[in-house]
């Protein structure tokens, strides 16, 4: 039945775990349409026949709808959609929420590429390789235009919004490629701007691993030419230490956790703080990434409002190194809780 | 206002002319120079000359899309190059919406019918009623200058910062587009204080045709939400020249922002295009069934609800945009009251037909095609409110398809309809209803053949606005390229034997549908004033066909 529907509807293989939970709910809307649209077709082609003109100056009868009919004009209908809404709500959060342990790889979209790094090790240009049955979240932004991140066989998809990370999970469950198109228009290459997934196998992906370690280091962190660094330190939470020291961050944050001008970077990924405003948040890579740009957003209570603004001074690379870097510097006993960031397993 | 109370005027009956005054000329023939056309102030003048313009902006909008299809042919280059066919996406889409959807049935059949539904002379505001013709040719004006002279790729939704940092022309199509809201504004406010303050003696609320409930609730759209489009069209004009750092994120400011403020607008601006098209299939579905709407209050305030949460619903436009998951479900579920309300619609469209008296005319033929794009595109609308279909349907063809079937489906059946119905009333002329049907069936043909493949297409993951595509989603491209070409041919078709119809068709009988909405209570073609002689009488509800001895006994179902 599935591939039946999957074919009819010419839907894209089901490649993911998400692919599979939206397309039950995408047959049981298609059914819904095409049952309603047939029942009121048939009975407006019943109607036109039924009750065709017999003589040009007909009278009719005065025909208004009881209170039951209209009522049940509006429940039949309101019934089916919130049915709709909330299965889709409820896939839709599952989409939302990345688990705790997922593997993390930062996506920047740029005209008209898409560039993948790992936190540790390697990094591609239009070629993500992921490891099948592990969920990855994908930490996304854009060096430009927006860009929308979107690959049809796991039923993904995610703005690319330059000065801000969002972010989408899945959990590939086939090896193989698939391919990752962009879907919002980003100018002239729009639809050049293609990509693939390639889904391993456990094996293979620790192979291929270990090859990407081996590899010459023009392999590594191809992101990371844009800062010119040095090649030795292509894991991103070291160059992360390394753009955080060369913009000046340590000047107000310090790493041991004494508080100095700004919070410590101690512990400070997936600490619950409390803001002036009085509201509490998580610290997470979009309030990391949001503090950079636009530092006076959302102030830490006790903390006054001087740091300047990073946004066009940090590359989305160097942003995401940054990002990496606070995260290395977490206490183990802080991370529980349900939304508490990833727990990363280094690829080693 | 009682029947009783007077004597000699029939209830619903054409006065017969006053003899005792000169013949009064229909208002086609009374001033015949072109400067009596150009400044009018007669809503009857100024709604023929939007149809005309319309007309023509339809067909430039319709141009653009047949090069987009025929581009897509094959999945490389066929026609024309990227930027030249990222241009033409974007012109289709400005060109549709902003110079033919929004204006076309408020600006033609809205000035020319709402005050002959009201029993009113002409609307309240006749000065305000021609500037809002010549603001919209201006904005036209300065838009299509901008098209000549370099054009813009950012497509019809101007999202920045791609809009703010394109190369192309944006500043003029974007002023342009920001003058041609003052039009829409202006055509609103005329219309809303027409329907306040201008109602005959006997129309009370609830006996205005739905028709005029369909254009009050689309004028409160668009004086409410017009102002907001219109500043952010600035604000972008602003950034592009200025360097504001509104929405740019390399100058703080925030991209999302600008989505926000687009869609605010542009999604109740949905309704605007669709909400007459309602009313228009109101009056249509009565007069050729011959019977009063099933639940016409129902009818009326679904109107005005889908004007309401229509405002509400915007949020959908960005459920992969990064907004809060709690915001999507709440956007999710304000969106669906809006498939709710159009379903009282079509229920009531459908229980209209039931034990009335059914004439299949083109005008007809139309109504049904509407029917079917209404549920399939209403439909999927709120497939598409179901957050977690959304994220692998957003910005593919299937949200192409989806729209074109609700929006552009919608309108055309009912602009078509509108033209044939009211063809007599306007011209005093008749089409030729064999061609009218011919044409009508290549129409609704030709445009399930050019949208149903897209749904597909959207299934398969192309995205839309894309120029060249793998090659798997060729087959359906070429579907859908043909049946845009049926859908040409049947506008061509249409096209001939109206202009012919214009110049030599049989000349209309003053009434030829039998129909009792109530712009059928004076001449076709009407005076300049509308009404001669004493005004009609309003004691019954429009479209009430009831044999007289039963009218006292409403048969409920």
């Amino acid at each position: 039945m599935n591939e039946l529907l999957n074919k009819l509807l010419f839907l894209p293989e089901q490649a993911s775990t998400f692919a599979e939970r939206v397309d039950s709910l995408h047959y049981f809307v298609v059914t819904v349409t095409m049952l309603s649209s047939f029942v009121t077709g048939t009975a407006a082609i019943y109607f036109f026949f039924r009750y065709r003109r017999r003589a040009d100056h007909q009278t009719t009868e005065y025909v208004i709808p009881s209170v039951k009919t209209e009522f049940v004009f509006v429940s039949l209908p309101l019934v089916f959609f919130l049915a709709w809404f909330v299965i889709g709500f409820r896939d839709f959060v599952y989409v939302q929420t990345p688990p705790k342990d997922s593997m993390d790889v930062y996506v920047m979209g740029k005209q008209w590429m898409w560039k993948f790094s790992y936190p540790e090790g390697p990094n591609g240009v239009n070629v993500l390789h992921v490891p099948a049955n592990r969920p990855v979240r994908l930490l996304i932004t854009s060096r430009d235009v927006l860009h929308s991140f979107f690959v049809p066989a796991f039923r993904i998809k995610m703005d690319a919004v330059p000065g801000r990370y969002t972010q989408t999970w899945f959990e590939a469950t086939k090896p193989g490629t698939y391919q990752i198109l962009c879907t919002e228009y980003c100018g002239l290459s729009h639809s050049k701007m293609l990509g693939e997934v390639v889904v391993l196998s456990p094996e293979e992906w620790d192979a291929w691993v270990k090859e990407q370690r081996k590899g010459g280091l023009q392999n590594r962190q191809d992101a990371l030419a844009d800062l010119a660094l040095e090649p030795e330190t292509a894991r991103m939470s070291a160059q992360g230490q390394k753009v955080a020291a060369e913009v000046g961050c340590f000047k107000c944050h310090t790493v041991n956790g004494e508080p100095h001008i700004g919070p410590t970077f101690q512990g400070m990924y997936g600490r619950m703080e409390t803001m002036q405003d009085g509201t509490s948040l998580r610290v997470d890579e979009a309030y990391i990434t949001q503090s950079m740009m636009d530092p006076g957003a959302h102030l830490v209570t006790g903390f006054p409002n001087v740091m300047p603004t990073f946004q066009g001074k940090l590359t989305g690379p160097q942003t995401a190194a940054i990002v990496e870097y606070i995260k290395t510097l977490r206490t183990p006993d802080i991370r529980t809780g349900a939304t508490q960031g990833p727990v990363y397993e280094p690829i080693q | 206002m009682s029947p009783s109370s007077s004597t000699e005027a029939v209830p619903g009956a054409v006065p017969a002319p006053d003899e005792h005054h000169e013949h009064h000329p229909s208002y086609l023939v009374d001033g015949t120079t072109v400067k009596s056309w150009l400044l009018t102030l007669d809503h009857k003048r100024i709604g023929v000359m939007y149809l005309i313009w319309v007309l023509l902006f339809f067909l430039i909008g319709g141009t653009y899309a047949l090069v987009v299809r025929l581009e897509l042919l094959t999945p490389g280059p066929t026609i024309i190059d990227a930027m030249t066919y990222n241009r033409a996406f974007t012109m289709h889409g400005v060109v549709m919406i902003f110079l033919f959807m929004i204006p076309a049935i408020p600006g033609a059949f809205g000035n020319f019918m709402l005050p002959l539904m009201l029993g009113a002379k002409d609307v309240a505001f006749p000065r305000l009623n021609l500037l809002s013709l010549y603001l919209l040719l201006i904005g036209a004006m300065i838009a299509i200058w901008g098209m000549i002279n370099g054009g813009m790729d950012t497509g019809w939704t101007f999202y920045t910062p791609y809009s703010t940092h394109t190369t192309t022309t944006v500043a003029p199509i974007l002023f342009g587009a920001f003058i041609i809201g003052f039009s829409s504004i202006a055509t609103g406010l005329n219309f809303i204080v027409t329907t306040h303050t201008m109602r005959a003696p006997g129309i009370t609320w609830f006996k205005m045709p739905l028709f005029v409930w369909a254009m009050y609730a689309t004028a409160c759209i668009q004086v409410l939400a017009t102002p907001v489009l219109g500043l952010v069209l600035l604000l972008v004009v602003g950034e592009q020249l200025f360097h504001f750092g509104i929405f740019d994120p390399a100058r703080g400011g925030d991209p999302v922002l600008f989505q926000h403020l687009f869609w605010f607008y542009s999604h109740p601006a949905v309704y605007i295009m669709v909400l007459p098209s309602f009313g228009v299939m109101s009056e249509i579905v009565a007069a050729f069934s011959r019977k009063n709407i099933f639940g016409y209050r129902a009818v009326a305030f679904s109107s005005l609800g889908i004007a309401f949460v229509g405002f509400f619903a915007w949020g959908h436009h960005m459920f992969v945009s990064g907004q809060s998951t709690f915001n999507a479900g709440v956007f999710a579920v304000l969106t669906m009251l809006v498939g709710v309300f159009t379903a009282i619609k079509v229920f009531n469209w459908v229980g209209t037909v039931y034990k009335g008296a059914v004439d299949f005319k083109t005008p007809f033929a139309y109504f049904c095609g509407f029917l079917y794009f209404t549920v399939f595109g209403g439909m999927t609308g709120v497939a598409f409110a179901t957050a977690s279909l959304d994220v692998p349907w957003h910005d593919t063809y299937f949200v192409v398809a989806h729209f074109h079937f609700i929006m552009v489906g919608a309108t055309i059946m009912a602009f078509m309809a509108a033209i044939h119905y009211w063809f007599p009333k306007m011209f005093g002329r008749m089409y030729h209803e064999g061609w009218g049907l011919v044409s009508a069936a290549l129409i609704i043909l030709g445009f399930n053949a050019t949208f149903i493949p897209q749904f597909l297409l959207g299934n398969a993951g192309m995205p839309r606005r894309y120029y060249e595509y793998p090659e798997r989603f060729q087959t359906l491209n070429v579907a859908s390229t043909a049946g845009a070409s049926l859908l040409a041919l049947g506008f061509i078709i249409s096209a001939i034997y109206l202009v012919y119809a214009l110049v030599y068709g049989e000349k209309a009988a003053s009434n030829p549908w039998h129909s009792k909405g109530y712009e059928w209570l004076t001449e076709s073609p009407p005076p300049t004033h509308n009404f001669v002689g004493p005004q009609p009488i309003y004691t019954e509800e429009p479209h009430f066909y009831v044999d007289p001895e039963k009218a006292e006994e409403p048969y409920e179902v």
